[in-house]
């Protein structure tokens, strides 16, 4: 029996441990129920910045950068100051690739450290498992990952591409003249939600634009799927006689097979253009990219884009890897997603300052206004209705040293469509927060004509 | 096609100094002349365009760079500039640039004095199927001595044929695509033999439709028996690659009775050390960066090895006879491992490089290519399992790891060092992983997690072929990788599979000890 | 039914039990903050998951590494309600689930039938795991397989399920899962009433488990386990049929696993294929072999550590949290192979001794 007694203190000392939280935060009366909105930030100290990416487990691969471009952003602002007198503070959790542990994290940011904001996700998955979280609680989010669309949360800024600020244009790019003038096409995507929407976006897509189906060959295959042998050899066989072009979705780890075995396969990218959507600077680093030569990427920002906007933060992330000696060294890149980061958060501050405060609600309301001029060059804006940013597009070439070169890019933003109109069912909803739609899933205005509440959704 | 004189040096110099204008238009303008100069000389300065090795000068000229020797050369004569006029800025090339220069360069090409530039010159035009590529394959054919030239011409030929107007043409044409039954033709050969609504063929020649028709299902049915023998060859393939991670574990499994579940991580840390000699070399002795895989391998071998014996030495021996235990210790270590990893390289992928004599393939049939890459994979597997079969049956090594496998006891008795042999069987077992990193290393991506992914198509293998002999695991890693490659064509790549998994999990209830079973220490 | 009880545990042992249960189950209603009910709601239930692994291995001596399998279809059946019960109000306002949706699926899949009853979907969380674990037990243990084969191949069932759930194709939502889910039996799941309801509902359903596992395992039964475990020839030349009792005890184990399953995937809002991961599984049998095996206490305690210290090293040490979690690994399986119980009746001596010291009075010499 005392074995078991032992074992009984040692439980309570497990609970213990897994509650360890600031004492004050641990008061008797806290049965009472919170109120839905956000407990107000203290307006003195520090204020407190959640970023929340995958440190280990799958997404490490991808999530570990945006982690350091947020801590270097932070790392900026307080430099100049902080926001309102303010220091920023970071707070750094890793939800380990785990998506229920996502949403715990998400949580403890918001109610226990107290987060004003959070920088985070990556896969659709970690999102939307989050987004309850943040719609509960009133929080803010802001989501940097080029993702399928079919979303507008009041709660979520979306600093990543629409399906039409990336896959519509580079489709179109490569039907014309200067992109091969494809007649046939490939969706060869990893089994999950952003290629299956996105290749169906595209097959409507590609059907107005009087493509047959039997031009188009659709294909999936496992998350870390490394054998691709079969499939290049029956992209071989679908591409004789017919211009041919691949998109590809596939993501994360599997990309390095399947390009591997397009150089072993003899795939040029003269014959058969690949271009792909998951593919930046940061996975071309795990790939040897001689073979790769001439293949093609559409983002919004490449890492070789000539700006001096662009050289500064360059040369400021470059110092910045340095002055922590983060592995890699000197081989790190940026890429878009970081870019993404950079501007979300640079967007947030000024929202906060136009606000005066970090309450969400006010800052939600500020943070529609803003501008911020990107690395890539361009002036970007938050747009006030749908949440999404205007981002221009930039397809470019894969070079030798694992850069890219711009071959073509929109003149400016484009605005994001969050509800694709190539989707029949998508293409009657609307995402609106202003009035009188005030909501981003719906076909009728929340707010009738004269102000009067219409019925509910 | 008769080399032409240099008439004057006019013309061509400004069409090649034109190659390094500032715009697209220009370029692909450019190109066209040199196309209608039909002048061999441009050969360098094209192929430097598509090879991203074209420079401009402040002066106006195009300026060709070496890469291996980092000189400036004349785009035309080739020889060495001593003071460029710096800076020279790269001529930006794309895809675009390239759709169109590639083909003039085979044009040029087809001149050459060598056979091979002849022949891959022939395939490149024939990709286009334009008219003017029509004329000048016909031109080349006429004048082609070399007999595997001339066939790859004929094809080409013959491609462009099909679809001419006039009958004779075409039947020639069918009469070669018949020949060479290449599924090339195999669109076309489907245009003509389509049927229109009103159920007349587009091909209104009764004859020239019959002819199609057996061209046609000759063009499938070696269609068909490619694509079983590429399964069949992509099936050994991957048979390697289990057998390299399966081979390792299966000694240590069968040999000392332990569940290793940072197998994987030894595979990792295989890769990762070619990578880290990758690295070594280029920055030290970048002349022989070709060669630094044949010093990866035993870097890679010994580090590896290395490790093993430490985790034998400090965590497993004292597991030993509880393997249930071992195989949560071993989780835990190979959690340590990937952790490691990721603080000292990153928790990016790093990139690996093929050396160029693994780069590319050689094309057996139509349409199947075999990657250098592959075959060396499957030649080294081979090398190392015989190794590996050596050392157990002929050394005293091997004898004393048999010995303590039957009977650990007696073999103490009679003078085996058990101990030692343990950690030495150990360190060998974690060495073959080691070398699997490497051989894993040139064929897909090098992360910290890339272990982890291996782990489990490694236990099949070794549950399936039995333990304690090397015969199983080498049987069900063949049986494994070609019956998933021929499922996949018809199946889809996850559901081959599930449907190998299903296949085991039935296979060991009717076979618990696997295919090739011994008695080990581990009672099955 | 009395002595059954006494044969179970010490009347002192029942009461501090008692009083263990009483203290878990008030703590929201005591001061355990709002945000982390839900999460103590989980670790209840993985504390089930522990107990119905540490029946099979503790007390059977059944390794599996492919329990996280009949978590997950636990938590399938249950998440599938969940998704049936805001038919029309998902982002597509279909009758049918979003991602069947942009699937381009026109009719509900037939074994999607029946759950829009919570009932139903009750039941099945239990049926299904039982009859796939009944099924793979029956064939496995008739032939034999036992020790390292079986976790192995118990590790390529949980991997087949995994990829085939990974799949669009086979209707449960791939690589997303479940989720969005909104109500419970018409109860918002975002209400702090209903978390700590649910929570509620987990303790009560821990110390039930905690209740049928000690029954189990003090009955006659338990012992003809506990002696397959340890010397399962003997066992049946002695006249029993092994495998009988491993069916049987395999089955249980896997219906609970599924009822932790179940109640899990409300308090946590999503269900996916990585919960059936084999590194899922992997972890509960690490949970079982920190807290001391055969001893359904310590699996539950060393389910709580290692849950709890993940979640606290994953905020605390970001970058270094798995060094800790895999040097513990190493520790517990090396050094205290009967895990952390194990530790406590080691040290029992030496309690014992201080104990014993400090009533003696000090003498000289």
């Amino acid at each position: 029996m005392r074995k078991h007694l032992v074992g009984l203190f040692m439980a309570g000392g497990a609970l213990a441990l897994s509650a360890c939280q600031k004492p004050e935060e641990a008061k008797p009366g806290a049965a009472a129920t919170p109120a839905p909105a956000a407990a107000p930030a203290d307006d003195k100290g520090p204020i407190k910045v959640g970023i929340l990416h995958s440190l280990s487990g799958t997404m490490a691969i991808s999530e570990t950068s945006l982690k350091d471009v947020a801590l270097m952003t932070i790392e900026e602002i307080n430099e100049k100051g902080g926001l309102l007198g303010r220091k920023l503070e970071p707070v750094v959790v890793d939800p380990a690739s785990d998506w229920p542990l996502f949403a715990q994290k998400a949580r403890d940011l918001i109610q226990k450290d107290k987060v004003a904001v959070t920088f985070g996700c990556w896969t659709s998955v970690s999102r939307k498992s989050v987004l309850p979280v943040y719609e509960e609680l009133n929080g803010l989010l802001f989501y940097p990952v080029q993702y399928e669309g079919e979303e507008s949360s009041w709660n979520v800024f979306y600093t990543g591409a629409a399906p039409n600020q990336q896959a519509i244009p580079a489709v179109e790019y490569l039907m014309g003249k200067k992109g091969g003038s494809a007649k046939r096409w490939v969706l060869l995507g990893s089994d999950y939600v952003y290629p299956r929407t996105t290749n169906k976006i595209l097959r409507y897509f590609l059907h107005e634009k009087g493509v047959a189906d039997e031009d188009i060959m659709e294909k999936y295959t496992p998350f870390g799927h490394s054998d691709y042998q079969t499939i290049v050899a029956d992209i071989k066989k679908f591409a004789t006689g017919k211009r041919t072009a691949v998109v590809s979705t596939i993501n994360g780890d599997s990309n390095v097979p399947f390009y591997k075995e397009l150089a072993n396969q003899g795939l040029k990218a003269t014959d058969i253009p690949v271009v792909a959507f998951s593919v930046g600077e940061e996975e071309l680093r795990g790939i040897d990219t001689k073979p790769l030569v001439g293949h093609l990427a559409a983002w919004n920002y490449f890492m070789s884009m000539d700006t001096p906007e662009n050289k500064a933060f360059i040369d400021k992330w470059n110092a910045y890897v340095k002055k922590n000696n983060l592995p890699g060294g000197d081989k790190r890149v940026t890429n878009d997603p970081m870019e993404a980061t950079y501007v979300g958060i640079h967007m947030w501050a000024q929202a906060v300052m136009q606000a005066k405060t970090t309450n969400v609600d006010a800052v939600r309301q500020a943070v529609g206004f803003q501008h911020v001029k990107s690395p890539s060059g361009f002036d970007m804006q938050m747009d006030a209705k749908n949440h999404h940013l205007w981002k221009p597009v930039v397809i470019g070439e894969v070079k030798g040293d694992g850069q890219f070169r711009v071959v073509w890019k929109t003149e400016g933003p484009i605005r994001a469509q969050a509800w694709s109109p190539f989707i029949p069912d998508s293409a009657k909803k609307v995402a609106d927060w202003t009035y009188p739609w005030a909501c981003g899933n719906c076909t009728a205005p929340k707010y009738g004509a004269a102000g009067v509440v219409a019925a509910a959704q | 096609m008769v080399l032409s004189p240099a008439a004057h040096a006019g013309p061509l110099d400004d069409a090649v100094d034109g190659l390094a204008a500032s715009s697209e238009d220009a370029i692909i303008v450019n190109v066209g002349r040199l196309a209608a100069l039909d002048d061999p000389r441009a050969i360098p300065a094209l192929s430097a365009l598509c090879d991203d090795r074209l420079r401009a000068g402040t002066d106006g000229h195009a300026y060709i760079f070496d890469n291996k020797t980092r000189d400036v050369k004349h785009p035309i004569t080739g020889a060495v500039i001593g003071s460029p006029p710096r800076p020279l800025k790269e001529v930006e090339t794309s895809n675009d640039i390239r759709r169109v220069a590639l083909p003039v360069l085979a044009q040029l090409q087809l001149a050459s004095p060598n056979a091979a530039v002849r022949l891959a010159a022939a395939e490149e035009l024939s990709k286009t199927g334009s008219a003017e590529a029509a004329t000048l394959l016909h031109r080349a054919l006429s004048r082609e001595q070399n007999v595997g030239v001339r066939d790859v011409l004929s094809e080409a030929v013959a491609r462009v044929d099909l679809a001419s107007s006039s009958r004779d043409a075409r039947l020639a044409a069918l009469a070669i695509v018949e020949k060479t039954a290449s599924d090339a033709f195999l669109s076309e050969l489907q245009r003509m033999t389509a049927k229109g609504p009103n159920g007349t063929a587009v091909e209104t020649d009764p004859q020239v439709y019959a002819a199609a028709m057996s061209a046609l299902s000759a063009v499938k049915s070696r269609q068909r028996l490619i694509a079983f023998g590429g399964s069949l060859i992509h099936g050994l393939s991957l048979a390697s690659v289990l057998l390299f991670v399966a081979l390792g574990l299966a000694i240590t499994f069968g040999l000392l009775g332990v569940i290793n579940m940072a197998h994987g991580e030894m595979l990792m840390l295989g890769a990762y050390s070619t990578y880290t000699v990758q690295t070594l070399f280029h920055n030290y002795l970048p002349g022989a960066q070709q060669f630094y895989l044949l010093a990866a391998i035993p870097v890679a071998f010994l580090a590896t090895g290395g490790v093993g014996v430490v985790m034998e030495r400090s965590v497993i021996r004292h597991l030993y006879g509880r393997p249930l235990e071992t195989l949560l210790a071993t989780w835990g270590i190979s959690l340590l491992l990937i952790q490691t990893i990721r603080l000292i390289f990153g928790a990016q992928n790093v990139s690996v490089a093929n050396p160029d004599w693994l780069a590319g393939g050689t094309q057996i049939a139509q349409g199947l290519v075999l990657p250098w890459s592959r075959i060396a994979v499957v030649g080294f597997v081979i090398l190392v399992a015989a190794g590996v079969w050596f050392i157990l049956q002929r050394t005293r090594l091997g004898l004393q790891v048999r010995a303590v496998t039957q009977n650990r006891g007696m073999a103490a008795t009679l003078g085996v060092p058990t101990r030692r042999v343990d950690a030495l069987v150990f360190g060998l077992g974690s060495g073959i992983a080691g070398l699997g990193g490497v051989a894993l290393s040139q064929l897909g991506n090098v992360g910290p997690e890339m272990g982890q992914s291996y782990i489990i198509d490694a236990f099949m293998v070794v549950v399936l072929g039995g333990v304690g002999r090397l015969a199983g695991a080498v049987a069900a890693a063949l049986g494994l990788g070609v019956i998933n490659k021929l499922i996949e064509p018809a199946a889809g790549a996850v559901l081959g599979k599930i449907v190998v998994l299903v296949f085991i999990i039935l296979f060991i209830q009717r076979r618990p000890q696997g295919l090739f079973a011994q008695r080990g220490r581990v009672e099955a | 039914m009395l002595t059954r009880l006494r044969e179970m545990h010490s009347p002192l042992a029942w009461g501090l039990i008692a009083g263990a249960a009483l203290l878990i189950a008030a703590l929201p209603a005591i001061g355990l903050p709002e945000y982390l009910v839900p999460q103590f709601g989980k670790f209840l239930c993985f504390g089930i998951a522990a107990l119905a692994m540490d029946l099979v291995w503790g007390y059977a001596g059944i390794l599996s590494l492919g329990h996280g399998l009949f978590f997950a279809l636990g938590g399938y059946s249950m998440g599938m309600y969940l998704m049936r019960s805001i038919a029309g109000e998902g982002v597509y306002r279909s009758a049918l689930p979003d991602f069947m949706v942009f699937l381009d699926w026109k009719t509900l899949p037939w074994y999607w039938s029946g759950f829009q009853s919570f009932g139903f979907a009750a039941v099945m969380s239990l049926v299904v795991p039982g009859v796939l674990a009944f099924v793979f037990g029956w064939f496995a243990f008739r032939s034999r397989i036992r020790g390292v084969y079986f976790s192995i191949v118990t590790q390529a069932l949980t991997y087949a399920a995994t990829l085939l759930f990974f799949q669009n194709a086979t209707g449960f939502g791939g690589n997303n899962g479940l989720t969005d889910f909104k109500r419970i039996l018409g109860a918002p799941l975002h209400d702090p009433t209903t978390r700590r309801t649910l929570y509620l509902v987990s303790a009560i359903a821990l110390l039930g488990t905690y209740f049928v596992c000690r029954f189990v395992v003090t009955s006659r039964l338990g012992r003809v386990l506990t002696a397959v475990r340890d010397a399962e020839l003997k066992t049946r030349f002695c006249g029993y049929e092994s495998t009988h009792y491993k069916v049987f005890v395999w089955t249980l184990s896997a219906m609970l696993c599924g009822l932790a399953g179940a109640l899990y995937v409300p308090q946590v809002g999503i269900i996916n294929p990585s919960e059936m991961q084999p590194s899922n599984s992997i972890e509960m049998a690490i949970w079982v072999a920190v807290g001391g095996r055969g001893t359904l206490l310590g699996a539950v305690l060393g389910a709580w550590l290692v849950v709890g210290g993940k979640s606290w090293l994953t905020a605390a040490i970001p970058s270094a949290w798995l060094y800790a979690l895999g040097a513990l690994f190493v520790i517990v399986t090396l050094f205290l192979p009967r895990g952390l119980v194990g530790l406590g009746a080691k040290l029992r001596p030496a309690v014992d001794m201080v104990i014993a010291r400090l009533r003696r009075p000090a003498k000289a010499t």
